[in-house]
């Protein structure tokens, strides 16, 4: 075995070590040690001459590295060395095995790549493993080296087909083995599953309870959003069902392809193109991994569109991420939890990297801040994608080839499906290793491209994605209507050893499962060739109704279709509504300047530039309405604008709706203000109130308790509600229950979250705008009606406060504003609009003017408000469905005429001082703009 | 002429399209050539007038950026290369294909060995950073790709994670001396500053060519300008004529047309 390590050279800048120094004082070491990062390989074989030419060839920049070859390498006190565990995919390995292949040097042994950090001081043992642990190595994929690597080679597996006895077994016995297998599945469920072996007169062998629970799994079938609830006596028969399917069976739309029924929904863009979207959530695996949980929940959501139809390309991802808030005492944090700002900065590199690697511009989303995060975070992944008109269906048919192509599969993910059903709690990070995974966008990335190739051929008659539950879920719901046989020792391996049932249900990353008629598999094969792309023919479809197993030639499986999909008992389960009161509170604010600035300076609130610069959102060169935008290119935008096809004005608007503190108090109105805004950030952009689709991403806590079942409750009438009166119908969906995390004395269950996505076709990209100010001619006018709504609001969560009322949404007014506004940005009365949303109307008027540099003045003493009136109040309440615009002032009069029946105010002009003014009566809050600026974007720029 | 592109692709490549559009933008035609299958079939380049070599992750830039693709093409393709620059051809590397051509020796090759004399290293920020930055325009570079057309400052969009020009000061002043620096980063008044700097550029160099001006490489994306609705916040400004990045891709074509 050779070693090499790898140092930068004299006065060239190591970003690893920086990094480290940078975050020590933050973990409570501040006593700034000197530190050596180094990278290292370890080589297998003892060929200097081999080594040297790979190292120098291949793997250094000889500008700014240099590398030793380390005979005896040791690991002292003062050294943390850590690299990945066995079994999980190293990328840059990969890579390298390839590029030593592809120029042809020979070298049959093995690399492992570690990395080393050495400290200048000495500390006691204690302290550097509490480094170790807290900053440099996460336990779920990587450990701590104390003695050489071992390159392991796995032992081929030896049959041995495994039955399990479940034919007499009590119920005790039954839920015992549910859990020692993580089914989880339920006893009514385990008991449905012994009564069908006793028809059978066999046993089950251990692939076909795998397979069951896997495909009844909470994260496939959606068992409580599809089962019965009995509802405080109101039996409902599938909530989802009875409330978002139906908003869009409802829906008088023309504009709907494909709903709830592909990977992803699809609507109408032109002659040529239709458009798809999917967000997916991605919490569990995030909480324990951040950084390879964000990666696949990207590379998962990108599969998503690559098999909708016959697949699609991905032209733009959004991400909306909820964490715990970022400067939670590090002392305070539970064992078994990452802190909230490990945990936001590995989401945010893991979105990064997947998704610029990728190729797919990240270009809308949002980032907030609520303490019940801290066990469980919420990652929502979305993508958008463009397919021809006329691949919007697919299907399989029996003599058509099951071909799986893209990555290898190994152990990584195994239980994701299963495991994501379920709650976390302390040791969850040691039982559930397996489920977190680690993506390399590249094999998915060559693997989109022959796919798009090999579909534009017509090669392959049906696709999709290798998600949760792996070639289990996948082939099962192909072969749902025909049947299917496998054999899985043709599925290609990462390495040896893996059992027949690990093969079946491995979430290995960055696969998809294709049919092929027979007379196209060479065809296709030279397509996957040509890109580089690894394939395996692993079973057909056929007539059979049933999925039949096996390994080697011996049977490990053999399913009906019909039990495998239908055969789990639809669960009863209790809701009841906690109804929460809602008064007004008395506040009292002493500084209001300082108040104001906090709110600003809220994590909800404060600039997101350092996030959003590090994604590429420009990528592909379609982004015609940017995430940040103005005169400095540092506000936040409310909506992006996306041109999908080059030679074509035609364009979609992409925004969403959530927040995470209304719903704790009143879940109805937390669903239709997700909805309302939603709509609400497209319009301001230019967007379609009337070519608006909508998706919805539920997550909650623990389902089996009947209040939090409640709150899902009432959220879903809101939806509906809300959906049906805007006719803006919900064309795809996702839900994540169970996040809770179970402590020694609590449980935390997070926020009623509901995200709302939103995406809206327009004719032409040329009448699209920003909420930046243009100029100091042109009136501001507040459109909506104020009222005392600061229940949730910002202010109250800066003030401490935890009562008030939640915002209402008017629903049918909200309309007509949107349609308004959207006719008044085609007549180009209004040059800038901003959507008021949380901070109030203080916040929006404050980011136009950071937008365009301007300040401003303004008189809100006019401003519409149905109650008693004070200044705090109209500043900071969050009322919905209001709209701040800029008006051309050569088009005033327009603008008054357009918007009479509704409710308005001027508000005033821009300024060139960059003082804002916000006067009321005889009252005053004077900002310096360029006194804020700088603390609105540094809180969240780490 | 019918103007011949070809436009070198690997499995990370990402910025094809924008690329292939801002060539057809110019009236040139665009050849998707997949590198492995080029060093496979043993292909050259001698009926293309352009190569372009453009943005992405090059095998996911997993060792260093663009250093993978470097080698493949400096094996198995250096005297295909040789001889196209000899006929008087051009290629252009952007941000990714920048990175292959430093790690190739192509760019600036200053002693004429094809020895890595420079490399983009990770930003100062030690993260990618995607940003509309200033660009002082050498209009005195002997690049062919600039032909004295340019305004002397120009905005064009960088998105990159390694785009930090390093080399020693030697090979700066040769750079200097040749008329290879063709953009360096700078303020709105065109003063190259550290504060304009957005990734710790040695001399604020963003893109330089060979001794001949054949061959460019630089950071910013000028395929993500050929159009005005690209610009950040387009609707604050008043435009005329041509998009920047379009005029690029134009000296190019136009260069072929009036010497080969």
């Amino acid at each position: 075995m050779i070693k090499i390590e790898i140092i930068t050279r004299d006065g060239i800048k190591n970003h690893d070590e920086e990094k480290i120094k940078s975050n020590l004082p933050f973990i409570g070491i501040k006593d700034n040690p000197d530190i050596r990062f180094k990278k290292c390989y370890y080589f297998s074989l003892d060929n200097n001459e081999i080594v040297n030419r790979i190292v120098k060839e291949i793997i250094i920049d000889p500008i700014i590295e240099e590398y030793t070859i380390v005979n005896n390498t040791d690991y002292p006190l003062n050294v943390v060395e850590y690299g990945y565990m066995t079994g999980v995919m190293d990328p840059v390995i990969l890579t390298l095995n390839d590029a030593i292949e592809r120029l042809g040097i020979i070298f049959k042994g093995d690399i492992i790549r570690t990395f080393r950090v050495e400290f200048s001081k000495n500390y006691e043992k204690e302290d550097i493993d509490y480094i170790a642990k807290k900053l440099l190595i996460n336990g779920t994929v990587q450990y701590r080296l104390n003695t050489y690597p071992t390159f392991k080679k796995g032992k081929e597996f030896e049959f041995k087909l495994i039955e399990i006895d479940i034919a007499n077994i009590g119920d005790d016995n039954l839920m015992d083995l549910s859990n020692k297998m993580v089914l989880s599945l339920n006893i009514n469920e385990m008991k449905e599953i012994q009564k069908y072996y006793n028809k059978l007169n066999r046993k089950p062998t251990d692939i076909e309870l795998e397979t069951i629970a896997q495909t009844w799994s909470e994260h496939c079938k959606h068992k409580t959003l599809n089962g019965n609830i009995d509802f405080e006596g109101e039996n409902i028969n599938g909530l989802l069902k009875s409330t978002i399917f139906k908003a869009t069976k409802e829906s008088k739309r023309d504009f709907l392809v494909s709903v709830f029924k592909d990977n992803a929904g699809i609507i109408k863009f032109d002659d040529k193109n239709h458009i798809c979207f999917k967000v997916e959530t991605h919490n569990h695996p995030s909480a324990l991994e951040p950084y390879g949980g964000a990666e696949t929940g990207i590379g998962g959501v990108v599969r998503d569109i690559m098999g909708t139809g016959k697949g699609a390309k991905p032209i733009a991802n959004t991400d909306v991420f909820c964490f715990a808030n970022p400067d939670y005492p590090h002392t305070e944090i539970p064992i078994g939890i990452l802190h909230p700002k490990r945990i936001a900065m590995g989401v945010v590199a893991g979105v990064r990297d997947y998704g610029n690697r990728m190729g797919i511009p990240t270009v809308n989303g949002s980032i907030h801040f609520h303490n019940d995060y801290l066990g469980n975070p919420v990652v929502f992944c979305g993508s958008i994608g463009i397919m021809p008109v006329g691949t919007e269906t697919k299907h399989s048919s029996p003599g058509e080839k099951i071909v799986v192509i893209g990555g290898r599969t190994g152990k990584d993910g195994i239980h994701g499906a299963t495991f994501s059903s379920i709650s976390l709690n302390d040791e969850s990070e040691a039982i559930s290793s397996n489920a977190v995974q680690i993506g390399n966008a590249i094999t998915e990335k060559k693997m989109l491209d022959a796919l798009l190739e090999a579909r534009d051929k017509n090669l392959y008659t049906a696709i999709t994605d290798c998600g949760a539950g792996g070639l289990s879920s996948a082939i099962g719901e192909m072969g749902e209507n025909t049947g299917a046989f496998v054999e899985l020792s043709d599925v290609l391996l990462k390495y040896k050893g893996l059992t027949y049932t690990e093969i079946w249900i491995s979430e290995a990353q960055e696969r998809m499962v294709i049919s092929v008629k027979p007379e196209n598999i060479n065809k296709i094969r030279d397509v996957f060739k040509k890109y580089n792309v690894e394939y395996a023919e692993i079973g057909e479809f056929t007539n059979g109704k049933n999925l039949v197993l096996f390994y080697k030639c011996n049977k490990v499986l053999e399913l009906d279709m019909e039990f495998l999909h239908n055969g789990l008992p639809k669960p009863n389960k209790k809701a009841i509504y906690k109804k929460r009161e809602q008064n007004k509170v008395n506040h009292k604010i002493n500084n209001l300047k300082s108040t104001f600035i906090s709110v600003l300076n809220n994590w909800t609130i404060a600039s997101k530039e350092w996030v959003i610069r590090q994604y590429d959102h420009e990528v592909q060169g379609r982004t015609v309405g940017k995430p940040l935008i103005g005169e400095k290119q540092d506000a936040p935008s409310d909506a992006a604008v996306i041109k999908p096809e080059y030679d074509s004005l035609k364009g979609i608007v992409i925004s969403n709706g959530i927040n995470v503190r209304y719903g704790i108090t009143d879940p109805y109105k937390m669903a239709l203000c997700a909805i309302d805004e939603a709509i609400r950030n497209l319009v301001c952009v230019g967007g379609n109130p009337d070519y608006t689709a909508i998706l919805d991403n539920y997550s909650f806590g623990n389902p089996d308790k009947p209040e939090i079942l409640g709150d899902i409750v009432m959220a879903s009438k809101g939806l509906y509600d809300a959906a049906k009166s805007f006719d803006t119908p919900f064309i795809s969906g996702k839900d994540s229950l169970y996040n809770e995390f179970k402590l020694k004395d609590k449980t935390i269950n997070i926020p009623p979250t509901i995200l709302i996505s939103a995406l809206s076709v327009i004719d032409d990209v040329q009448l699209t705008i920003t909420s930046d100010i243009k100029s100091s001619k042109n009136p501001v006018y507040l459109i909506g009606n104020t009222h005392n709504e600061l229940g949730g609001s910002i202010l109250y969560d800066v003030l401490g406060i935890s009562g008030g009322i939640v915002p209402n949404v008017d629903v049918p007014m909200a309309q007509k504003i949107y349609r308004t506004v959207f006719r008044m940005i085609q007549n180009g009365y209004i040059v800038s609009a901003h959507d008021s949303s949380e901070g109030g109307i203080s916040i929006a008027a404050t980011e136009m003017a950071i937008g365009g540099r301007f300040g401003l003045d303004f008189d809100l003493s006019n401003i519409p408000f149905d109650d008693e009136q004070d200044f705090e109040t109209i500043l900071f309440s969050e009322s919905t469905s209001r709209i701040l615009v800029e008006v051309k002032s050569n088009m005033e009069d327009d603008f008054i005429n357009t918007i009479r029946d509704i409710s308005y105010c001027k508000l005033g002009y821009a300024t060139f001082d960059r003082l804002i003014r916000f006067k009321y009566k005889d009252k005053l809050l004077e900002i310096d703009l360029t006194e804020i600026i700088e603390s609105w974007k540094s809180a969240l720029r780490w | 002429m019918k103007i011949n592109v070809s436009l070198l692709y690997t499995e990370g490549t990402n910025c094809n399209l924008e690329t292939e559009n801002a060539f057809r933008k110019v009236g040139a035609s665009v050849e998707t050539k997949i590198l492995s299958e080029v060093i496979r079939k043993n292909e050259n380049f001698d009926k293309s007038h352009i190569i372009v070599i453009p943005g992405g992750f090059s095998y996911g830039d997993d060792i260093s950026a663009g250093k993978v693709f470097a080698d493949l093409l400096i094996h198995y393709k250096r005297d295909d290369i040789n001889r196209f620059l000899n006929s008087g051809k051009l290629i252009i590397g952007i941000c990714n294909g920048f990175q292959v051509l430093v790690k190739s020796g192509l760019l600036p090759n200053i002693d004429g060995n094809e020895n890595v004399e420079v490399t983009l290293a990770f930003n100062d920020s030690g993260t990618f950073i995607d940003k509309w930055v200033n660009l002082k325009v050498n209009n005195n570079s002997v690049s062919k790709f600039i032909n004295h057309s340019l305004p002397d400052t120009i905005e064009l969009p960088i998105a990159h994670a390694e785009g930090k020009f390093v080399a020693n000061k030697r090979i700066i002043k040769s750079l200097n001396d040749n008329r290879q620096i063709v953009f360096q980063y700078c303020d709105k008044k065109g003063n190259i500053t550290d504060k304009s700097n957005p990734n710790g550029s040695y001399s604020n160099i963003a893109g330089i060519c060979d001794i001949s001006g054949q061959i460019l490489g630089l950071m910013p994306h000028p395929e993500r300008y050929v159009e005005i609705y690209q610009y950040p916040s387009w609707q604050r400004k008043h435009f005329s004529g041509d998009s920047i990045g379009i005029l690029i891709f134009n000296n190019a074509v136009k260069y072929v047309r009036e010497n080969l």
